[in-house]
């Protein structure tokens, strides 16, 4: 018999956060092994789109079994659209729970960096309220939708960006980091590839252990394809090349073991 | 009670159904999923002789009913295949059909002479891979140059040789015979069709490679009509593949003419598909009265 199966979420509620930003919570077994940095395989009932959605996990609520993604619709006709009309009771499948997670013991008796920019900032929310240690939250955003700012000032002390200014440091989060003079000794982080890598050049400079979480176009979400790798240092325990599976190795790597 | 076991080149198969290579593995991935025992085969993710780095990233994206990928057949070396990978499917009851790729002739023969003493069922000879720029698909698309790996690959090969044939040809029925006259044991098809997408936000190619290989549901049709094609075209016997996603799927490929299936994309969307496969096929029969699989392959004319 198999042990895991791709199941049928249900749809518990789902509101817009900001402009093409949705928060969906999913009832699903996924629910109950999944933790901070993990991903879900989200597929849509349209029959002429097949592969699966990877989403992060914003929050887990294992008592009520159930899963929280923030994600953001990418544009007319996607999978991502299908998913935001979706109403409580709606159904969809879904594998998961994917991928690694952020290491939360590398943070025990230290003081962290949380970092989350655009579409990356959902997953730092969970490792938020997970972590236990000194946690500075920096979050990085387009504008003045500050999307999940409340959660997140209930879970330590917060730091924001925004690109226009209008909330917090203008700029991105290395800007922010630089204008309140703060300080960390291990970094986690997620977002686009240009902020991870000023993250993970910052944290190399500094001797910091960074671990960030990245993204590729993905297929199988479970190891099997070889679609989603990114370059590492040394060669691949698994691949034997230089190339690392962001679904099932990752998606969170040490920073000095990958390249951007 | 049908008989669902099949006889392809001398190997016999619990059942017709197989995985397409590059979509499952070497199984590890896929045995939460699936009890490999179910399968009449795994045909694993081609091995080369040394290992590969495959091509840039982004290797896949999704196109209607389907998707491409260019992979670039990324793979650990045929050492690391035959210390992991071989043991791990030795576990299960099921044939282990292992996927060769090559850039040159002797890459191929360096690959298959040293399969020839590892306990594996059958070899499958990648030469329609349209994602690598070398070896592949230039042996796949010329029928001197096919009939040639296949005479090659013959010297050396302990197990019966199965040649994987692209579609991106004029005529697939003269490749395919081709390498039966260059001693194929077995044909399989079709490999992917090769495509492109255009990001209109980026206005740049989606795939790092610019083209890649189209699979899954979109290209089903046109694989049906090839094993049709082939399967009068040739005796040795043909696996049919191109978008089988469902056991009415798999069944269409044997009345079409292949005497087994493999199952590719569908792997990515219903990670259990290929043992759901195998049970339908086998409710087919006995609803049908088909005692045998034999009894089916090909009698639509």
């Amino acid at each position: 018999m198999a042990e895991r199966e791709k199941e049928l979420a249900v749809v518990s509620s789902q509101e817009q956060l900001a402009d093409g930003i949705f928060s969906m919570w999913l009832k699903t077994k996924a629910s109950q092994n999944a933790v901070p940095g993990q991903f879900i395989s989200m597929y849509t009932n349209d029959g002429t789109k097949l592969l699966p959605r990877p989403i992060s996990i914003c929050e887990i609520d294992k008592e009520k079994g159930m899963l929280r993604v923030v994600y953001r619709v990418t544009g007319e006709h996607t999978g991502t659209e299908e998913f935001s009309r979706m109403k409580e009771g709606d159904t969809l499948p879904v594998i998961g729970p994917l991928g690694n997670g952020f290491p939360l013991e590398a943070a025990r008796g230290k003081k962290a960096f949380l970092m989350g920019g655009g579409i990356g900032v959902p997953p730092i929310l969970e490792l938020a309220k997970q972590l236990d240690c000194e946690k500075q939250i920096i979050v990085g955003y387009r504008d003045a939708q500050t999307f999940l700012r409340e959660e997140f000032e209930a879970n330590g002390s917060v730091y924001i960006s925004t690109e226009d200014g209008s909330v917090g440091t203008k700029g991105n989060v290395m800007d922010a980091i630089r204008e309140n003079d703060i300080t960390a000794d291990v970094i986690y982080a997620c977002g686009p590839t240009p902020m991870l890598r000023a993250i993970k050049s910052y944290a190399e400079e500094k001797g910091i252990p960074c671990y960030i979480s990245l993204e590729e176009r993905m297929a199988c979400g479970i190891g099997a394809c070889l679609a989603c790798v990114c370059k590492t240092k040394g060669v691949d325990h698994h691949s034997h090349v230089h190339n690392a599976r962001i679904c099932k190795d990752g998606p969170v790597f040490l920073s000095t073991e990958v390249e951007l | 009670m049908a008989d669902t076991r099949v006889n392809i080149a001398g190997v016999e198969w619990k059942n017709p159904v197989t995985t397409a290579s590059g979509t499952f593995g070497s199984g590890a991935e896929f045995c939460d999923f699936v009890d490999l025992n179910k399968l009449g085969a795994v045909t694993t993710k081609g091995v080369a002789n040394v290992p590969w780095e495959g091509n840039a990233t982004p290797r896949v994206a999704e196109v209607y009913g389907g998707m491409m990928n260019a992979v670039g057949l990324q793979n650990p070396g045929i050492d690391v295949f035959c210390e992991r990978d071989i043991p791990f499917l030795r576990q299960y009851d099921t044939n282990i059909i292992v996927n060769v790729c090559g850039r040159s002739e002797e890459d191929y023969c360096e690959v298959v002479e040293r399969l020839a003493n590892e306990d594996v069922d059958m070899l499958e000879i990648n030469i329609s891979c349209p994602n690598v720029k070398e070896g592949g698909i230039a042996f796949g698309q010329n029928p001197k140059a096919a009939e040639a790996i296949t005479k090659a690959v013959k010297k050396y090969a302990k197990q019966p040789v199965i040649m994987k044939l692209s579609p991106n040809v004029t005529d697939i029925t003269e490749m395919a015979r081709a390498v039966e006259a260059g001693g194929a044991d077995a044909v399989s098809l079709i490999n992917t069709l090769t495509g492109m997408k255009i990001d209109i936000n980026r206005r740049q190619f989606v795939l790092a490679n610019k083209t890649g290989g189209v699979s899954g549901p979109i290209v089903k049709p046109i694989a049906v009509r090839m094993v049709y094609q082939v399967a009068n075209a040739v005796a040795i016997p043909v696996i049919g593949m191109g978008g089988i996603s469902t056991w009415e799927d798999a069944v269409e490929f044997l009345l079409a003419g292949a005497s087994a299936v493999s199952v590719g994309t569908a792997n990515f969307f219903q990670p259990n598909v290929t043992e759901e496969i195998a049970a339908g096929i086998e409710a087919y029969m006995d609803k049908n009265g088909f005692g045998t699989v034999a009894d089916m392959v090909g009698i639509v004319k």
